[in-house]
């Protein structure tokens, strides 16, 4: 939100942000509000069937490369393209796995990328132990990336111990 | 009975609190929360067994809860289609909860003004409703709630990225409020396309009576915060609420201009949608809920007394299909819901008083 684009037809400051997913891959337009609205894009709704390529047959899209990621969330089974598809996280350790593509998504929809607000109680006490937890998770699944099996035997047993300091947190 | 109707036949329900000159523009504030459990998947990625157990949990959990008197507790997939419209058409659950019934519930109090939904798009839903402008109050409500809930369910929450939800559009608070207004001033007066506009420039979104992609038939609109990351409870619902009081200031402004600039048109609309609803025989649910507006309109102006506020506020509810089919118990096609449509509407308005035409608006 706080970020200044360009729009792409014009230099003036763009306002209106359309993304479109087509044979999965990720468009993005920036425009500026007059250069929408030129485009019949803002006003109305937008006609379901209009498609990026038609309404700026003239300018080149640039489609944003989505890496090829083969990264898996180890508990819920999520893969990077579902994620892309649906826009949807499958559990709370995909936040860890899929943690560089999601700060750009939450760039783009929230007024600020950190939590400010409530904060439940009774997780107080133990936000240490299981953010140990995810840091933990999340350094596993790099290392099976990079496939250092050593890093990751370390990071397991690791994991293990804190997994019982969680339960143990949890019971009291 | 069944509970289903008692549901729909409870008069003494918090949507319909509106006799106060204070609802005359907003209808209902409401707030929901999105809460996922720790240590379970998410509902859409669950296997039965997994959405059973999280209902279970959740259901028991809330039951027991002081905030919420005499729950009822409902599992989606024992309800037949209407039942479920019916519900939506009460706002008291989503289309999303219909979509996946199975492994899904809901679990609201008799006065119908909270409601959990139990394996939405996250596990938890938490609304809480109040009829009028009522956002702080209703906020203590919520906050209450959802502490007193957390004693018993231990919640997903990161301290970076807040309550962790499904969409990540929820994240930080998982809080949406959002207020049902009825703005007819704005839309007769065409300016309602720039006050959309310049509220999504402040990060708050406007939408028709039911959420996402709905028409705004009525001139009934339901306006609510975008962002859920980054601000505070407080700040965000601070922010909505000023907003609002301008959109508030901005109606009433395009009413009294309608009504000084353009006398005969608007006492015409009232007089035609007074006289047609009482007497039509055939009406879509469209027309309905457009000529209620302008009856809602008639009592905003002093026409007709306060109480008929609600009258009107039932009917902008019993007019939807499924309250429709319920009424007539049985499957209309949609010729002959127009006419039970009709009929209900004739039923309800043959005590409505005469309009009164020395009326001085407020």
């Amino acid at each position: 939100m706080a970020k200044s684009v360009k729009c792409c037809l014009c230099d003036q400051p763009a306002t209106v942000h359309l993304t479109q997913i087509i044979n999965n891959k990720m468009l993005k337009v920036d425009l500026c509000e007059a250069c929408a609205s030129e485009k019949g894009l803002i006003g109305a709704q937008v006609p379901p069937g209009f498609s990026f390529e038609e309404v700026l047959k003239d300018h080149e899209l640039h489609p944003i490369d989505a890496p090829k990621s083969k990264v898996k969330c180890g508990e819920c089974g999520l893969d990077f393209s579902d994620l892309q598809t649906n826009g949807r996280l499958g559990c709370e350790h995909c936040f860890t796995v899929f943690k560089k593509p999601l700060a750009g998504m939450i760039q783009d929809m929230h007024f600020g990328q950190k939590h400010v607000g409530k904060v439940p109680e009774q997780s107080l006490a133990s936000i240490n132990s299981r953010m140990k937890l995810l840091q933990l998770q999340a350094a596993l699944s790099e290392a099976i990336e990079t496939e250092a099996y050593e890093d990751a035997a370390k990071y397991r047993d690791q994991i293990n111990h804190c997994k019982a300091l969680v339960e143990i947190e949890s019971i009291s | 009975m069944r509970l289903i109707d008692r549901i729909i036949q409870n008069e003494r329900t918090e949507l319909l609190n509106t006799t106060r000159a204070t609802s005359a523009v907003v209808l209902s504030s409401r707030i929901r929360l999105a809460r996922n459990l720790a240590d379970s998947v998410f509902p859409a990625r669950a296997n039965k067994s997994q959405r059973c157990a999280i209902v279970a949990k959740c259901g028991t959990a809330i039951e027991s809860l002081k905030g919420i008197k005499n729950p009822v507790f409902l599992a989606i997939d024992e309800l037949n289609d209407r039942d479920r419209q019916v519900l939506r058409e009460r706002h008291l659950i989503s289309k999303e909860l219909c979509e996946e019934p199975e492994g899904a519930a809901v679990v609201m109090d008799q006065r119908q003004g909270c409601s959990v939904m139990i394996n939405e798009e996250d596990h938890l839903r938490i609304q809480f409703l109040k009829s009028g402008f009522n956002l702080k109050a209703l906020w203590k409500k919520v906050d209450a709630f959802d502490s007193q809930l957390e004693q018993s369910l231990n919640y997903a929450f990161s301290p970076e990225y807040g309550y962790l939800t499904a969409c990540p559009t929820n994240l930080g608070t998982g809080l949406r409020a959002s207020v049902m207004m009825h703005l007819p001033g704005l839309v007769l007066s065409g300016h309602m396309e720039r006050v959309v506009r310049a509220v999504n420039h402040l990060g708050i979104t406007v939408r028709g009576l039911f959420g996402e992609g709905s028409e705004a038939s009525g001139h009934v609109f339901q306006i609510s915060n975008q962002q859920t990351l980054g601000e505070s409870e407080a700040t965000i619902i601070n922010r909505l609420a000023q907003v609002l009081k301008t959109v508030i200031d901005q109606e009433i402004n395009a009413r009294f201009c309608q009504l000084e600039q353009k006398s005969l048109q608007i006492l015409d609309q009232i007089g035609r949608s007074y006289g047609l609803l009482q007497n039509a025989y055939h009406i879509s649910s469209d027309e309905a809920m457009n000529r209620l507006s302008f009856l809602r309109l008639a009592v905003d102006f002093n026409m007709l007394p306060d109480k008929c506020r609600v009258l009107i506020d039932r009917l902008f509810i019993a007019c939807q299909p499924a309250h429709i089919q319920a009424a007539a118990a049985a499957q209309l096609d949609a010729d002959m819901r127009d006419c039970k449509r009709a009929e209900i509407i004739r039923e309800e308005l043959q005590q409505l008083p005469k309009l009164d035409m020395n009326f001085t608006p407020n």
